[in-house]
C-alpha cells in the first residue's frame, strides 16, 4: 500500500463544508459499449488486467490518492463479478475510503446509471464522475478548487471536464488512443467549454460555430489538439439534470451536447487542462495497448508495476523497462526484450523471444516462441514455435505448437488454437458464439452489451450464414482447436485497424491522410464551383430561401382563400376573420399588401364560382360579396400601396386566371372606389405607373380611361374648391 | 527593399457625399488640414518604401491627386498616378495596373488609412515568413460602428460591432480564417483540415482588417488573372488565399524561382515534376511545413502557401476614413489623442494656431484644436476640439465644438456649430445653428437657420 495520501490532501475547502460533505466519486464499472467484445461477454471490462492488474484498481487507487473519500461503484453488466471481486479485495476495508457498490440490471447507459444514483439520494455535493477504466495520476485538488470557486460565483457552472493536450502531429491525435476526432471550442479566459464535437462528420469539411458564441466573448479558441480524459467534476445538479432529461443517455453525446446546444437552462461546462499529469481512458483495444505501454514506461507513476498499490505482486524493475515478478522460470537462451512485464510463476522455454509485451501469471511458454507487442494474460499455455504479434490472449488460452497469431488478434477466455493454425489478422475468437449482428445503432449497442446472455439459436443461424468462416468450431481453429471466430460486421471492418492493438499499417495511415486531403479537395471544389466570389457557399442559403418564398407565396394565398371561404360558409364575423388573417400573415411573414391581394383574389374567385347565368350577373355577385366583406378588405388595404396591390392583383387575374372579369374591369374598379376600398389616389397612381408600360399592359387602363379621367377632374375640382 | 507599393486612393465615393465632390476626391479630404493620403505616404516614406503607384478611380480625380502629389512629394517619393474606371473594386483596380507591377512583393495600402503602424513592419513580417499574403490587423474600434449619428450611440450600448472574424494560430502569426462583410453575421464555418493541421485556432472578433496587405507579386497577378470575378481584395482575394492555404493552387516557383532562396524539394506525381517550395526562412517549423512534409508514406509533397497576419499593437493608432463618422473621429483624434500623427508641434495649450491666424478679443481656442493659416476670428468666440482650415473668416460670438471646418469658410456672427463638418467655401450667415450636420462645398446657409443631423449640399446639375 505504498501510495496512500489520504483525505488530508484536501486542505483548501472550508472546514464546515468539509464536515458536511466528504468528497464523493461515482465510478461507472460499465462502459455501456461493446468495444471489448468478445472478452466482455465473460468478464466485465473493469476487471480486465491492465499490465497484470485489473483496471478498476488503477481508478480506485487514483481516486484514493487524490483525496476522494467515498466512491460509489455502479455495476451493471456482470455486476456479480465486480461485487465479488471488490468484496474479496481490500477496497472495502480501507480507512478514510469507503467503497459502496450500486447494482443495477436494467441500466443501458451512463444516463440510466446516473438516474438510478439520483434516486438512491447518496450524492450530497460535488462529485467526481469517472468510469472504471480510467488511468490517471492527476491531483484533483486544483481542479476541484477551481470548480468550487466557479460555483460560488456562478451556480450554473455544473461541470468541469478534465482535458489534456494530445500529441502534436495531426495523425497521432486519433491514432494514439483510437478515439474519434474531437473538436472543442473553449473560451481562453474563462475556460468555458463552448462547443464539443466528438463524432465528427467526416463528409463535412468544416465546423459550423454558432454566431452567438462570439456575441459575448471577443475571442474563442478552437482545439483539435486536446484529448478528453473523461474525468468530470460535477455538481449535484448533474444528476438531477439527467433525471429531468430522461432521454440523456451518453455523457458526452447527449449530456454535454445538450447543455451546450440548449442554453435555455443556462448551465455551463468548464474545462480544466492538465499538463504534466497523466489521464487517459481505455476505450478500445488501441487505447488498451497505448495505456499499457504508458504504464510500463512509467508515465502513470506511482501506478506502475513495481510499486504495489493494489492487487499487484512485487515486481522488480530492470533496465530497458523490464519488469519481472518473482518465481519466474526462464531458460538461459530465452531473450527478453525491452518494455516487457512478466508475471509471477511464468515459465519461458529455450530460444523464445519476448519484447514489448505483457505476460501474466503462471503462463507456460514453450521454446522458440516469439511474442511481440502482445498481451498474454494469466494461465496461458503457448506451445513451441508459436508466433504472436500484437495480440491479446486472455486467461486459460492454449496455443498449440506452431500456431501463428497475426496482428490484431484477440483470443477470449480458454480458446484453443490448433497446431500450425494461422489466425488471420484482426480476428476475434471466443468460446461463445457471436450474438446476433446488430447494426451499430447506439440504443442496441447499449442493450446488447448489457444482456450478457447469448441467444445461441439466433447466432447459430447467423453462423450458418457466414458459412465458411464459422461452420465447424473444431476445425475452424485447426486440429484440436476450440472456439468460434467472430465475423466482423460489415461496417466495423473498415474501422477495425483503427481500434485494434496492432499498430496501424502504413498504407492505412496513408489512406487516412488521403481521406483528409480529399475532404479538402471537396471543399475547395465546392468553394470555387458554388461561390466564385470567394464566400463559402453563400449562394446556397439565399437560393433556398428564395425558392421557399415562391412556394410560400402560393401556400399563403391558398391558406387565405381557404380561411375566407370558411368565413363565408360559416358566417364568421369580420372581426374574427381579421384575427385569423393576422395570425396567418404573421406566420408567413407577409405584408398587409400581400394580404389585401390574397383576400381580394379569394373574393373574386368566390364571385366567379357562384353560379351566374350572364356577365351582368357576375358583376352582381361581385358587388354583393364586396359589400359583405368590404370591411375585411378595407382592413388590409388601408395604405395607398396596399390598394395598388389590389388593383394589380385584379389586373393579373383578368389577364390570366379569370378572364371572365375582363369586360367588367372598369365597372368593378368603380365599385371598389364607391365602397371606399380604393382611394382615388391609388387608382390615379396605378394609372400613372402604367403610363409608360407596353400597349398590352395598358388594356385595362385604357378600359377605365373614362373613369380615371373623371377622377382626375373631380380631384381638380376639389382642389379648386379649396383654393 | 524590393517592394512596390500600391496605394488605392479611391475616387469620389458616395458614402462620403457631401464631403467629397468633383473638386475634392476622397484622397484629398483634409485631416488636420492635410490631405488624408499624405498620412499614408508619410508612413511609407518613413519605412523607406518609395516606389509607389497611386491608383485613383476616375480620370478627373486622378488629375487632382496627381497634381497634389507632384507638388508635395516631388523629390521625396517616386510616385506614379494611375487612373482606373470607377466601381471596379479593389481587385479590379489592381487588375487594371497589374502590368505595372514588377517587384517581387507588392504592398497594397488603402489611401484612407490613418495610422502610425509602420508599413515596413508589415513588409518585414511578410518577408520573414515568405508568405503569399500578409495582412495588417488592428484592434477594432471599441466605440460605435462607423455609421452616422444616433444609431451609433445605440449600438455602443449593445455591443461593439464586429468587423471581421479572424482565426489565428497560437503564435498569432498566421491567418487561418477570415470572415468579412455579410459573412460576419452568419455562423462561423471553420475548415477542419486547417484546424487539424494547426491543432488549435484562436478566433477573434476584436480585430479588424486594416486593408494593408503585402502580396507575393506572382501570386497576386495569377489570382487576378485567373479569378476574373474577384472584385474586392478584402472579400474575395484574401479569403480565397486563406481558405486554400493548405491546398495551394499557386505555383510559387513560377517566374521567380531563381530568386527564391529556400531549398527546393522535388516530388513526382503522374510523371509531372511538381516543384514545391519548402520555405526555409522561418526559424521554427511552422505547422505549414509539418503539414507539407506530411508523413513518410506520402507520395508527393503537399503544396501550401502561408497567409500571415501582422497584428498592430494596441497603442498604435489605426483608422480608416471610410465614412462621415470616421472623418469626424479621425480629425478629432489626430489633433487629440493621436496628435503625433499630425506632424505638427503642439503649443503648450495643446493646440495649434498658425502664426498668421488672427483672434479677436476674448476669443478662446481650447486644447485639441487647430486653426489654419490666415484664418480670422472675431470677438468672444469659443473653439473646442475642432479643426478650422485656412483663410476662414469667422465672425463674433461663434461657438465651434467637435467640428471640422475646411478652407475659405465664412461664418457669420452668432453661429453655433456642433459635431458638424463644413466644407470649403461654405457661407454661414448670421445666427446659424448646426448640430451633427454636413455642409457640402460652396453651400450658403441663410441667416437664422437651425439644422440638426442633416446633410446640406448644393444640388449637382
Amino acid at each position: 500500500m505504498g501510495v496512500q495520501r489520504k483525505g488530508g490532501t484536501r486542505v483548501t475547502e472550508e472546514p464546515e463544508e468539509l464536515a458536511r460533505h466528504p468528497l464523493q466519486a461515482i465510478l461507472l464499472a460499465d462502459s455501456f459499449t461493446t468495444k471489448f467484445r468478445p472478452i466482455t461477454l465473460e468478464r466485465p471490462k473493469v476487471l480486465l488486467p491492465l499490465v497484470n492488474v485489473p483496471m478498476i484498481n488503477y481508478t480506485l487507487a487514483w481516486l484514493e490518492s487524490a483525496g476522494v473519500e467515498e466512491v460509489f461503484v455502479f455495476c451493471c453488466a456482470h455486476s456479480r463479478q465486480v461485487i465479488d471481486y471488490l468484496e474479496k479485495s481490500e477496497w472495502f476495508s480501507q480507512p478514510n475510503f469507503t467503497v459502496t457498490t450500486i447494482e443495477s440490471h436494467n441500466s443501458i447507459s451512463a444516463g440510466d446509471a446516473l438516474r438510478l444514483i439520483y434516486e438512491r439520494n447518496v450524492i450530497h455535493g460535488d462529485f467526481v464522475l469517472v468510469s472504471g477504466d480510467t488511468v490517471s495520476n492527476m491531483s484533483l485538488t486544483q481542479a476541484i478548487q477551481e470548480h468550487k470557486e466557479r460555483r460560488k460565483k456562478d451556480s450554473n457552472a455544473v461541470m468541469t471536464m478534465v482535458i489534456k493536450q494530445s500529441k502534436p502531429s495531426p495523425i497521432t491525435h486519433q491514432s494514439r488512443l483510437g478515439t474519434d476526432e474531437l473538436f472543442m471550442a473553449i473560451d481562453p479566459q474563462t475556460k468555458q467549454l463552448l462547443y464539443y464535437e466528438e463524432k465528427a462528420d467526416h463528409i463535412k469539411g468544416f465546423i459550423s460555430l454558432d454566431n452567438m458564441l462570439l456575441a459575448d466573448n471577443p475571442s474563442i479558441c478552437l482545439h483539435n489538439d486536446k484529448q478528453d480524459c473523461y474525468i468530470d467534476i460535477c455538481s449535484s445538479e448533474v444528476l438531477s439534470l439527467f433525471t429531468d432529461n430522461f432521454d440523456y443517455q451518453h455523457l458526452r453525446r447527449h449530456f454535454v451536447k445538450g447543455l451546450l446546444v440548449d442554453d435555455i437552462m443556462g448551465y455551463k461546462i468548464f474545462t480544466y487542462e492538465i499538463h504534466s499529469s497523466y489521464a487517459a481512458r481505455i476505450d478500445n483495444y488501441r487505447s488498451y495497448d497505448t495505456i499499457s505501454k504508458d504504464i510500463i514506461q512509467r508515465w502513470t507513476y506511482p501506478f506502475v508495476p513495481d510499486v504495489t498499490f493494489f492487487a499487484n505482486s512485487a515486481t522488480k524493475v530492470e533496465r530497458e523497462g523490464m519488469y519481472r515478478a518473482p518465481e519466474i522460470e526462464q531458460s538461459r537462451s530465452a531473450q527478453m526484450g525491452p518494455f516487457t512485464v512478466v508475471g509471477k510463476g511464468t515459465r519461458i522455454g529455450n530460444n523464445s523471444k519476448i519484447s514489448n509485451s505483457v505476460i501474466g501469471k503462471n503462463c507456460a511458454i514453450g521454446s522458440n516462441v516469439s511474442i511481440v507487442g502482445s498481451y498474454v494474460w494469466d494461465d496461458v499455455t503457448i506451445e513451441d514455435g508459436c508466433e504472436l504479434r500484437h495480440a491479446i490472449v486472455c486467461d486459460g488460452v492454449i496455443i498449440k505448437s506452431g500456431a501463428v497469431l497475426e496482428p490484431g488478434v484477440v483470443l477470449s477466455f480458454k480458446v484453443v488454437i490448433g497446431q500450425q493454425f494461422v489466425v488471420p489478422a484482426y480476428s476475434k475468437v471466443s468460446l461463445l458464439q457471436q450474438p446476433t449482428m446488430q447494426d451499430s445503432d447506439e440504443e442496441l449497442e447499449y442493450a446488447d452489451s448489457n444482456s450478457g446472455i447469448l441467444d445461441s439459436s439466433i447466432s447459430g443461424t447467423m453462423d450458418k450464414l457466414n458459412g465458411e468462416m464459422t461452420s465447424e468450431p473444431a476445425s475452424e481453429l485447426g486440429p484440436g482447436g476450440a472456439g468460434y471466430v467472430w465475423s466482423i460486421s460489415e461496417g466495423g471492418h473498415e474501422d477495425e485497424w483503427r481500434h485494434s492493438v496492432a499498430p496501424i499499417p502504413a498504407e492505412k495511415l496513408a489512406e487516412a491522410m488521403q481521406a483528409i486531403e480529399d475532404d479538402l479537395e471537396l471543399l475547395n471544389l465546392d468553394g470555387s464551383a458554388l461561390s466564385p466570389s470567394g464566400e463559402l457557399k453563400p449562394d446556397y442559403n439565399s437560393n433556398d430561401s428564395e425558392g421557399d418564398d415562391d412556394s410560400r407565396d402560393d401556400t399563403f394565398e391558398k391558406e387565405v382563400e381557404a380561411t375566407f371561404l370558411r368565413a363565408v360558409h360559416e358566417n364568421i364575423k369580420v372581426d374574427d376573420i381579421i384575427l385569423e388573417m393576422n395570425s396567418l400573415r404573421l406566420s408567413y411573414n407577409m405584408t398587409s399588401a400581400d394580404c389585401a391581394g390574397a383576400i381580394f383574389y379569394a373574393m373574386m374567385k368566390l364571385a366567379l364560382e357562384t353560379p351566374h347565368p350572364a356577365a351582368g350577373e357576375l358583376y352582381k355577385n361581385v358587388a354583393s360579396i364586396v359589400s359583405t366583406w368590404q370591411k375585411l378588405l378595407k382592413f388590409y388595404a388601408r395604405e395607398i400601396d396596399d390598394q395598388i396591390e389590389v388593383i394589380l392583383k385584379f389586373e393579373e387575374m383578368c389577364l390570366e386566371s379569370a378572364k371572365e372579369f375582363s369586360p367588367t374591369f372598369s365597372q368593378i374598379l368603380h365599385l371598389l372606389y364607391d365602397k371606399d376600398i380604393l382611394e382615388e389616389d391609388a387608382i390615379l397612381r396605378w394609372a400613372d405607373e402604367k403610363k409608360d408600360a407596353e400597349e398590352s399592359d395598358k388594356v385595362f387602363v385604357n378600359q377605365s380611361e373614362k373613369f380615371i379621367q373623371w377622377l382626375k377632374e373631380a380631384s381638380e375640382e376639389e382642389s379648386e374648391e379649396h383654393n | 527593399m524590393d517592394f512596390q507599393v500600391v496605394v488605392l486612393a479611391g475616387g469620389t465615393t458616395k458614402k462620403l457625399v457631401p464631403l467629397v465632390s468633383k473638386e475634392v476626391p476622397k484622397a484629398l479630404l483634409p485631416v488636420a488640414n492635410r490631405p488624408v493620403l499624405s498620412y499614408v505616404l508619410e508612413q511609407l516614406e518613413l519605412s523607406n518604401l518609395k516606389d509607389l503607384i497611386v491608383v485613383v478611380e476616375g480620370q478627373d480625380a486622378a488629375l487632382l491627386v496627381g497634381a497634389w502629389i507632384s507638388g508635395a512629394y516631388v523629390d521625396r517619393l517616386h510616385v506614379e498616378v494611375a487612373a482606373v474606371p470607377e466601381d471596379v473594386g479593389t481587385a479590379g483596380a489592381l487588375r487594371a495596373i497589374a502590368h505595372h507591377l514588377t517587384a517581387k512583393d507588392i504592398l497594397v495600402v488603402t489611401g484612407d488609412l490613418v495610422s502610425d503602424v509602420p508599413p515596413g513592419a508589415v513588409a518585414a513580417a511578410h518577408r520573414r515568413h515568405d508568405a503569399v499574403v500578409t495582412t495588417m490587423l488592428c484592434s477594432a474600434p471599441v466605440g460605435g460602428p462607423a455609421e452616422s449619428g444616433s444609431s451609433a450611440g445605440k449600438d455602443k450600448i449593445k455591443k461593439p460591432r464586429r468587423y471581421n472574424i479572424i482565426g489565428l494560430d497560437p503564435a498569432k502569426q498566421f491567418l487561418l480564417h477570415i470572415a468579412t462583410g455579410a459573412e460576419v453575421e452568419k455562423d462561423i464555418r471553420i475548415q477542419k483540415s486547417i484546424l487539424r493541421a494547426v491543432g488549435q485556432m484562436e478566433i477573434r472578433t476584436d480585430l479588424m482588417d486594416a486593408h494593408m496587405y503585402a502580396f507575393k507579386r506572382s501570386v497576386l497577378q495569377k489570382i487576378l488573372e485567373e479569378k476574373d470575378n474577384f472584385q474586392s481584395l478584402k472579400q474575395d482575394v484574401l479569403p480565397y488565399l486563406v481558405r486554400s492555404q493548405l491546398r495551394s493552387e499557386m505555383l510559387l516557383n513560377g517566374v521567380s524561382q531563381a530568386e527564391e532562396k529556400g531549398n527546393v524539394k522535388v516530388g513526382s506525381q503522374d510523371n509531372h515534376v511538381v516543384v514545391s517550395q519548402i520555405l526555409a526562412n522561418a526559424s521554427t517549423q511552422s505547422f505549414h511545413e509539418l503539414y507539407a512534409s506530411g508523413h513518410n508514406g506520402s507520395a508527393s509533397v503537399r503544396r501550401i502557401h502561408k497567409c500571415c497576419a501582422y497584428i498592430a499593437s494596441n497603442n498604435k493608432y489605426c483608422a480608416r476614413l471610410n465614412s462621415i463618422q470616421a472623418f469626424s473621429d479621425i480629425n478629432r483624434d489626430v489633433i487629440g489623442e493621436a496628435n503625433h500623427l499630425s506632424g505638427y508641434s503642439f503649443s503648450t495649450c495643446n493646440n495649434i494656431i498658425h502664426p498668421s491666424a488672427q483672434l479677436g478679443s476674448k476669443t478662446t481656442v481650447g486644447p485639441h484644436c487647430m486653426l489654419g493659416e490666415g484664418s480670422q476670428m472675431g470677438d468672444k468666440c469659443s473653439v473646442k476640439r475642432s479643426v478650422i482650415g485656412r483663410h476662414c473668416r469667422i465672425g463674433s460670438n461663434v461657438k465651434v465644438v467637435n467640428s471640422v471646418i475646411m478652407n475659405h469658410v465664412t461664418i457669420g456672427d452668432g453661429c453655433s456649430i456642433q459635431g458638424s463638418v463644413i466644407c470649403s467655401n461654405v457661407h454661414l450667415q448670421e445666427r446659424v445653428g448646426l448640430k451633427d450636420c454636413q455642409v457640402g462645398a460652396g453651400f450658403v446657409v441663410t441667416a437664422g437657420c437651425e439644422y440638426k443631423g442633416e446633410s446640406l449640399a448644393r444640388k449637382e446639375k
